[in-house]
């Protein structure tokens, strides 16, 4: 289970992104983070994973305080955290990165069951290197398949469904449906996709560094799909023409 | 057979107590064992001290090992190795080398020549490793040299791990048509070590093609040195690439070349020295790895 008490993170400009946020990922749920681009989502997550340290407030892991804990202490402790933007690694195999995630040396079997979770070929990738001859959906995929060869009680993926194709998205679904059901994983899953909204246990909104809404994905969603409409001025201005 | 040599084995050549093809293990400058197949015969040069192995003509889907160590202070090793692969032969060559020394130096001298016949492939897989003492020297000086007849492939690993003080890899290879050369060089050097590869790549056929990839991290106070020279003759395609990593004071210095002769000659080149990405290091935080 994570907690967050209060937490605030202001950038050096003193501008506030994140403003003052309490809330509970409960242990095997899937809680869809939401919202507006540019609202905290990603700042967030980097906060739970230890990238960001927040200017106040206390974040718990299973009533742990690990607000001051670094990001390698956060993933021994069992967090994982699928990057927005995979980073390449010139000169590391795909299978190079799976072992390292897995901290063991992988079967072609292995590999196959990991990789075939996001939709990959182990024959096609496992020796294919992380640069830049793999596209971002390729990449993005990828990086999915570092965070499941962890097999972590909490998991972290952002965006996960960007630039993958309609084909392997249905694939994604199964697994992090799986990934809950069968492992017991808690996961925090910041999308916009209304298919990964479906399948939530419970659904957050953030906006301008607030909780706009959260709750059970039946109180929330209707809702959601209701009012969330996008508005052609980015300002919101149009609302008071 | 010594427990050191064994170890040695097992982290160069995946020597797991027998070898599943042909091989032979050569310890402190002898024979330790040999075998030799129905397809893959390995016999002792008459002149000089090596090899010579015979690849039989469209031998598919074998092994052969031929690991060298050295496992005792004051050894220095040269042999000359050559391998006859017959045509449309396909077959994967085991090659690693270990130093074990404690006090003093250590040497092992590889000269290896590859002579591959039309349409022939091979892998030829090495890792470089120096164990033992603090104040001993272990140097190995790989001299390679291959002569790709018309549609043969040559892919070659190549990786030295930890542990040698000093290392010159020497590598020259002519191409006719349509044959492919691919290698792929990892190395890691610490403390006071050096290494230096040279290589050298003659596009000669037409339709040829060449792809060096070198990956090197040089950490402590160890030195580096990546020299190659890429020379298009013909119709030919030539791509090669060096990134480096430092970390500490490591030092390198990439020189690469290209040479082209031909108007329809493609080469490339490209280099990289620097320092760990920010954002890969963090990465490999979030895989649970100290900075």
């Amino acid at each position: 289970m994570i907690q967050l008490e209060h937490i605030t993170w202001t950038l050096p400009s003193g501008e506030p992104l994140i403003q003052d946020i309490t809330l509970t990922i409960p242990d095997g749920k899937m809680v869809v983070f939401t919202g507006p681009n540019g609202g905290g989502k990603t700042t967030l997550a980097k906060l739970i994973a230890g990238i960001e340290k927040p200017s106040s407030g206390r974040i718990l892991l299973n009533g742990e305080d690990i607000t001051q804990n670094s990001v390698t202490e956060r993933a021994k402790k069992g967090l994982s955290y699928a990057f927005q933007q995979p980073i390449r690694f010139k000169g590391l195999t795909v299978r190079d990165m799976l072992e390292l995630a897995s901290a063991t040396r992988l079967t072609t079997e292995q590999l196959c069951t990991l990789l075939g979770k996001v939709g990959l070929c182990a024959e096609e990738y496992a020796n294919r290197e992380i640069n830049t001859g793999l596209s971002g959906g390729e990449m993005k995929r990828i990086e999915i398949a570092t965070v499941l060869a962890r097999n972590t009680p909490f998991s972290i993926f952002d965006e996960p469904e960007a630039g993958i194709d309609l084909w392997s998205f249905s694939r994604l679904i199964e697994t992090f449906t799986d990934l809950q059901q069968k492992n017991a994983a808690t996961l925090m899953i910041i999308s916009h996709q209304e298919r990964i909204l479906s399948i939530a246990d419970e659904i957050v909104v953030i906006a301008n560094g607030t909780v706009r809404k959260s709750g059970k994905r039946g109180d929330v969603l209707p809702s959601l799909l209701r009012d969330e409409r996008a508005g052609r001025c980015p300002l919101g201005k149009e609302e008071t023409v | 057979m010594e427990s050191k040599l064994q170890e040695l084995l097992k982290q160069v050549s995946d020597y797991n107590g027998k070898y599943d093809g042909a091989y032979n293990i050569r310890s402190n400058g002898q024979c330790a064992e040999r075998n030799s197949t129905e397809h893959i015969q390995i016999v002792s040069k008459k002149e000089e001290p090596g090899l010579d192995i015979f690849i039989a003509p469209h031998t598919k889907g074998e092994k052969v090992y031929i690991p060298a160590c050295v496992t005792k202070d004051g050894i220095d090793d040269l042999v000359y190795n050559d391998f006859h692969v017959g045509e449309g032969a396909d077959v994967i060559i085991v090659a690693g080398c270990g130093i074990h020394a404690e006090h003093g130096e250590a040497s092992h001298n590889g000269i290896h020549r590859f002579f591959m016949g039309k349409q022939s492939h091979i892998l030829y897989q090495e890792k470089h490793i120096g164990t033992g003492g603090t104040d001993a020297k272990r140097m190995i000086n790989p001299v390679t040299e291959c002569f790709l007849e018309e549609d043969a492939v040559l892919e070659m690993d190549t990786m030295q791990i930890r542990g040698v003080d000093h290392t010159i890899r020497k590598t020259k290879a002519e191409l006719a048509d349509r044959a492919k050369i691919i290698i792929r060089e990892r190395i890691m050097t610490d403390g006071e070590e050096t290494a230096e590869t040279d290589f050298s790549v003659m596009l000669r056929g037409e339709d040829s093609g060449a792809d060096l990839i070198s990956r090197s991290v040089a950490r402590g106070n160890s030195k580096q040195k990546f020299i190659s020279c890429m020379k298009g003759e013909n119709r030919c395609t030539g791509h090669s690439e060096c990134d480096a990593i430092l970390a500490e004071n490591g030092q390198v210095l990439a020189a690469p070349a290209l040479e082209a002769s031909h108007v329809d000659a493609a080469l490339i080149h490209e280099a990289a020295i620097g320092k760990i990405a920010g954002e890969q290091i963090l990465k490999l935080c979030t895989l649970g790895f100290l900075k």
